[in-house]
């Protein structure tokens, strides 16, 4: 790949970009993907369930080598394994009590298992290097136009379902016994939300790799909750920041080649959460503003 | 067959092993039922990421792995238990943390690939998933003197860790040093977590906190019995793991360990909704 260089001018350098088919691919799959993961993430953040949701994107990681020994899609294995965990998180947690500390326990045992098995399975096939590392920091340059399809045929679904669920959701979120008691379902809405976040950490993975998609899935809802309390505006924050951080991180590591994708996607996210901190505490503090400006 | 088996245990490959694997299971039992007593699980899983992020800029800057591993754990875990006093109890926060301590991760490791031979992919491997057949006796001793260390430390602050962990108002009003116990747990847990990286590996670390004592947790709920148990049942699980890898060549320890201790999570489980629906 020769090194392109940076003109400075955003449209230029967008529609150089655009002229690469693979990272045209990239942009497109990576946009629907920054999108759910944004809102589905900022869910997340609201329930409390960041566990949940960074062990479910590791779990995609024995279901792609399972689904690799068998010489199955690596699709149906992503698809498959998260949203088989995401019953078995939630299962436990609704049979028992709400008891914070069991549900944390099972939750660190599943991902356990989970790594357990990949590397079990991993082990026993001859590409152990590469599979690994492509399986967990992802190969986001490589995707092709059939995954695209399928990524936004997910992302349409997803968004759907997100979209119905959004506002019982958020009223079982912040006060249960009140959504019980106007006849929300709290208990199945709690599985619907945790089979879609297993769907949209498959799709996500699919392109970032194991090890990164938590970073899409929480980085843009924990910025959004420090800058607005608002509800739904936190919600259209933390998609604008999914996407924003996305196609600066992509943008970034095409014109820095030494820098890996994962690096650059995850430090604009922690640039943009540091910064939101910063603004907040200005914002708190009139007489400090006035200094600033 | 039983000769073989008997030469696989007495390499010395396996008794460092077993001696190292023992030491380690004490630790991550005893820190893994405080862990789960305080619902502090992701803060055991953000610091697996930064042991890996770690031991790459050890690799990078020509330092001891361990080394790398011990700084990196114990002043991530401090950083964590005082931000976690500042902003609130936040999984949010905690996930964007290492989120990008990842991400750092994988810049140290491309950097790493570049600079120096091939080996950096096999070290990153070692380093997410860890084996306790490749110990050298140096290793060994270090992680018996560490888990002993930490151990120690544990003991002291465990009464009032304990009481803070359930009430933290009332125990800070009864004199406890809440803050001061917190930071020593912190320290003790980025302990934990380096050295068991060595054991089981970065990405595996979690299952050895959580299984054990979430095991434990189901058979009592008094917290010194808890941490007995889980010290017991977190041993039982090494030297099952360990027993079971010998046997079977092709199943790495690491996976073999977790497994192992993974059952007897999932047994505790079962047997107590059994109980429960017989009382019913």
């Amino acid at each position: 790949m020769s090194s392109p260089v940076v003109s400075l001018n955003p449209w230029t350098d967008l529609s150089t970009m655009w002229s690469y088919p693979y990272l045209r691919n990239a942009l497109i799959a990576g946009s629907i993907v920054a999108i759910i993961a944004a809102s589905v993430g900022w869910m997340m953040v609201q329930r409390r369930q960041s566990f949940l949701g960074h062990t479910l994107a590791v779990v995609s990681f024995p279901g792609a080598s399972l689904a690799l020994l068998f010489a199955l899609p690596a699709s149906v294995g992503y698809y498959g394994a998260t949203v088989i965990a995401a019953l078995i998180a939630r299962q436990s947690s609704d049979a028992q009590t709400a008891d914070d500390r069991q549900s944390n326990a099972t939750i660190g045992t599943v991902q356990a298992v989970a790594l357990a098995t990949g590397l079990l399975v991993i082990s026993r096939s001859s590409s152990f290097l590469t599979s690994t590392t492509s399986l967990l920091f992802g190969s986001f340059l490589g995707i092709t136009s059939n995954e695209v399809l399928l990524i936004a045929v997910v992302g349409v679904v997803t968004g759907v379902v997100f979209i119905a669920i959004a506002r019982p959701l958020l009223l079982a979120t912040f006060d249960a016994t009140e959504a019980t008691a106007m006849g929300i379902p709290v208990a199945a809405l709690n599985v619907v939300f945790a089979v879609l976040l297993a769907c949209v950490v498959a799709a996500t993975s699919q392109i970032t790799g194991a090890l990164l998609v938590f970073a899409l899935l929480v980085m843009p809802g924990a910025t959004a909750q420090i800058l607005t309390p608002k509800v739904w505006k936190g919600c259209a924050i933390s998609v604008g920041l999914g996407l924003g951080i996305l196609w600066l991180g992509i943008g970034l590591s095409f014109y820095l080649p030494r820098l890996p994708l994962g690096f650059c996607v995850t430090s604009v996210g922690f640039f943009a959460y540091l910064v939101s901190h910063v603004l907040v505490a200005l914002r708190s503090r009139p007489h400090l503003q006035g200094n600033v400006a | 067959m039983t000769a073989s088996l008997s030469t696989t245990l007495l390499a010395p490959f396996m008794v460092n092993a077993f001696i190292a694997g023992t030491a380690i299971a004490l630790l991550t039992g005893a820190v893994g039922s405080m862990l789960v007593l305080r619902v502090e699980l992701f803060t055991a899983d953000a610091l697996s990421h930064v042991a890996f992020t770690g031991a790459m800029a050890a690799l990078l800057l020509g330092l001891v792995t361990g080394v790398g591993l011990l700084i990196a754990c114990i002043s991530a875990a401090v950083v964590l238990a005082l931000l976690g006093r500042r902003i609130g109890r936040s999984d949010a926060a905690i996930g964007t943390f290492f989120a990008w301590i990842l991400g750092l991760g994988t810049l140290l490791l491309s950097l790493a690939s570049t600079s120096s031979s091939g080996s950096t992919g096999t070290s990153s491997i070692t380093v997410l998933f860890g084996s306790l057949f490749s110990l050298s006796s140096t290793g060994t001793w270090l992680a018996v003197i560490g888990s002993t260390l930490g151990l120690i430390a544990l003991g002291i602050v465990l009464r009032p860790l304990i009481y803070s962990s359930i009430d933290a108002s009332i125990a800070q009003a009864r004199g406890v040093p809440v803050v001061g116990v917190s930071i020593a747990f912190a320290v003790i847990v980025g302990c934990a977590t380096a050295l068991s990286v060595q054991a089981v590996g970065a990405l595996l670390f979690v299952g050895l906190v959580a299984a054990p004592a979430g095991a434990a947790m189901r058979a009592t709920t008094n917290p010194f019995a808890t941490t007995a148990l889980s010290m017991g049942l977190s041993v039982a699980a090494v030297w099952t793991g360990l027993f079971l890898s010998g046997m079977i060549p092709s199943v790495p320890p690491s996976a073999a360990i977790i497994l192992v201790a993974a059952a007897f999570f999932g047994t505790a489980k079962l047997s107590e909704s059994l109980v429960a629906r017989r009382a019913r």
